[in-house]
């Protein structure tokens, strides 16, 4: 898929999201908004999964460790045909599969089940080796918040992956520069990423984490040292794409009321075309 | 007592505690709050703004959250570490233990929005499992206040208190049951309603539901007994050992697995001394479905009508 292409489905998604928040009343908007597009390029364009077999042994794994952004997910999914996209109005309703944090035995495309913070990197460590195990040409895609970061599991786990020299492991760090309840500058700042990543052994690459082309190329084998582990520093904003959520904490997982909602799909429409 | 109403005014527990530890921490300075970037969602908004330098943010970080919790009690402060519960006491286990529990630090742990009350984010977020986990270790007394007038009166405990323990908070609503100025006592159950034929046992958001249960058994000729048990360790042996041989059976009810919570810990007390048919109502062991805190309590068959019925057919059982 092409950049034009992506952004027209990146879009879409967003949409669906939006809208699916707005009728659930609850859901993480902006951290959705921020990850959206990385999401929207593994699945779209270089991740090796079938929704026909999604327990193929061969298939790329991809870990939604910031797992608050759930419905991100679910809906990228829908559109890759992993469920019906009617089910995403099923959105934290009485008994359905899809609850506020993503579930494997719930749901077919889904890895590991994540909602805690810091979970995702370490089994994504695991998978990883397992590959490299059997020598197996499958990957692994895992996608953390900045704020997540925080967590010292993760910090294990980077030590862990340089140390195994996974270089099949891609480490996508959804740089919006907000956590919960306040900027990370505010709370236990981790930024710059890229020097301490480097300092653990890591092959980093810095990106604007809305531009589909830079995702893609950073995400593919085209960039990467062997031997070692990739870390891709999405720089994004969170609420992306819609003005009066962007790069504002208030949106952690406030709902839109009435008018903020139509001006907010309003605004996407617009750039979605 | 305040007789349970459906209908009544419903608190969320939170603002009580943050309300209680805002008028101590005027008063004490070495009162300090420790969390873990959720400073809205432990209400600790308010205390920031008051005591901006006694609100120690570590960032998502629980396992540091309650190491230096314990650094923090050994240099004299009075720390209250608030987390969703189920962060707070799942991720930081091994800290609960050698840093509080077995090092004896006087280090406050408070769970919020503990059982089931973050509903449809599932079961990651659910915190079902603590009384068994905290209960399990020596020195940390656990408490599950039912209101919010209970909730207070813990945390004014717990800041006097010369040790670390566990508060187990809900945002879940529920009426008043306690009236003002109530005091809490550890390891003292309190009774709610006089009652011959059965014993109800609950704590935290469950005590509410058990009055109306209650309610609804008078209703069908049955004298319920009703015990608020907020201290599940250390319990209150002697008001079990009384609700057994008076009334010949027991039913707890709680917002939790039923392996190692409050019914376990009652039932330690029924084996050991005063044997009796008991049901023990709770999560049946299970990660919960999708579902909204008091949709799944309904669920699990702790609706009120659904605690009656349970009631009654332990009647059967009695000898
Ligand atoms: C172990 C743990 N602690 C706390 C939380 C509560 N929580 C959910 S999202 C969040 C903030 C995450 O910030 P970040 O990782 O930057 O994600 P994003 O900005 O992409 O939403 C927090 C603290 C959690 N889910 N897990
Ligand atoms: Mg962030």
């Amino acid at each position: 898929m092409d950049s034009q292409e992506l952004r027209f489905v990146a879009s879409r998604i967003r949409r669906r999201d939006l809208q699916a928040v707005f009728e659930a009343g609850a859901g993480h908007v902006g951290g959705e908004m921020s990850v959206i597009d990385i999401l929207t390029c593994l699945y779209f364009n270089e991740l090796s999964v079938d929704p026909a077999a999604p327990l193929d042994p061969e298939r790329d794994r991809l870990v939604l460790s910031k797992g608050h952004t759930a419905l991100a997910l679910y809906v990228v999914l829908a559109e890759r045909g992993f469920l019906p996209r009617d089910e995403i109005s099923t959105f934290l309703k009485h008994r359905s599969r899809l609850n506020g944090h993503p579930n494997r035995v719930y749901l077919p495309g889904v890895e590991t089940n994540t909602g805690p913070l810091g979970h995702g990197l370490p089994v994504a460590v695991g998978m990883a080796k397992a590959a490299k195990l059997d020598d197996r040409s499958w990957r692994t895609f895992v996608i953390v918040g900045d704020g997540e970061m925080q967590e010292g599991s993760n910090w294990e786990a980077i030590m862990a992956a340089a140390q195994f020299r996974l270089d099949n492991l891609t480490l996508i760090i959804d740089h919006n520069r907000l956590q919960q309840g306040a900027r990370l500058s505010e709370t236990n700042d981790l930024a710059p990423f890229r020097p301490k990543l480097e300092a653990f052994g890591w092959h980093v690459e810095d990106i604007d984490g809305h531009d589909h082309s830079q995702i893609c190329h950073a995400v593919s084998t085209a960039t990467g040292t062997p031997g070692k582990p990739k870390c891709v520093v999405a720089n994004t904003n969170k609420g992306h794409g819609i003005s009066f959520m962007s790069d504002n904490v208030a949106w952690h997982h406030k709902v839109p009321d009435e008018s903020q909602y139509r001006q907010a799909m309003a605004e996407l429409m617009e750039t979605g075309e | 007592m305040n007789a349970p109403f459906e209908t009544a005014r419903l608190h969320d527990c939170r603002d009580a505690f943050v309300g209680m530890l805002e008028e101590l921490a005027a008063a004490n300075r070495d009162i300090v709050a420790v969390c873990n970037d959720s400073v809205g969602s432990s209400k600790l908004t308010g205390f920031r703004d008051r005591f901006p330098d006694r609100l120690i943010n570590v960032g998502i970080a629980e396992q540091n959250m309650v190491g230096v919790g314990a650094g923090l009690a050994n240099g004299g402060k009075v720390p209250f570490v608030c987390a969703a519960a189920p962060f707070l006491t799942g991720r930081a286990l091994e800290q609960i233990k050698a840093d509080v529990a077995y090092s004896q630090t006087n280090v406050k742990l408070v769970g919020i929005s503990s059982g089931m009350a973050y509903g449809e984010l599932g079961a990651t977020h659910h915190s079902i499992e603590d009384f068994a986990w905290i209960r399990a270790l020596p020195n940390v007394p656990v408490i599950a206040p039912a209101d919010r007038l209970e909730t207070a009166a813990a945390v004014a405990w717990a800041a006097v208190h010369d040790g670390g323990c566990f508060l187990r908070l809900s945002r879940v609503g529920v009426p008043d049951l306690f009236t003002e100025g109530h005091v809490f006592e550890l390891g003292k159950a309190n009774l709610l309603r006089d009652g011959g034929d059965v014993t109800l046992i609950a704590n935290g958001v469950l005590t509410h539901r058990t009055l109306i249960a209650a309610a609804r058994l008078a209703a069908r000729g049955v004298s319920a007994r009703v015990l608020n048990m907020a201290s599940v360790r250390p319990i209150d042996a002697d008001a079990i050992r009384a609700a057994a041989s008076e009334t010949g059976a027991i039913l707890t009810c709680e917002e939790h697995t039923i392996f190692g919570g409050l019914g376990s810990a009652v039932a330690e007390v029924v084996v050991d001394s005063c044997p009796v048919p008991m049901t023990r109502l709770g999560v049946p062991g299970v990660f919960a479905h999708t579902g909204s805190a008091n949709q799944l309590l309904d669920d699990f068959g702790m609706s009120p009508e659904a605690i009656a019925d349970s009631a009654v057919a332990l009647l059967g059982r009695k000898v």
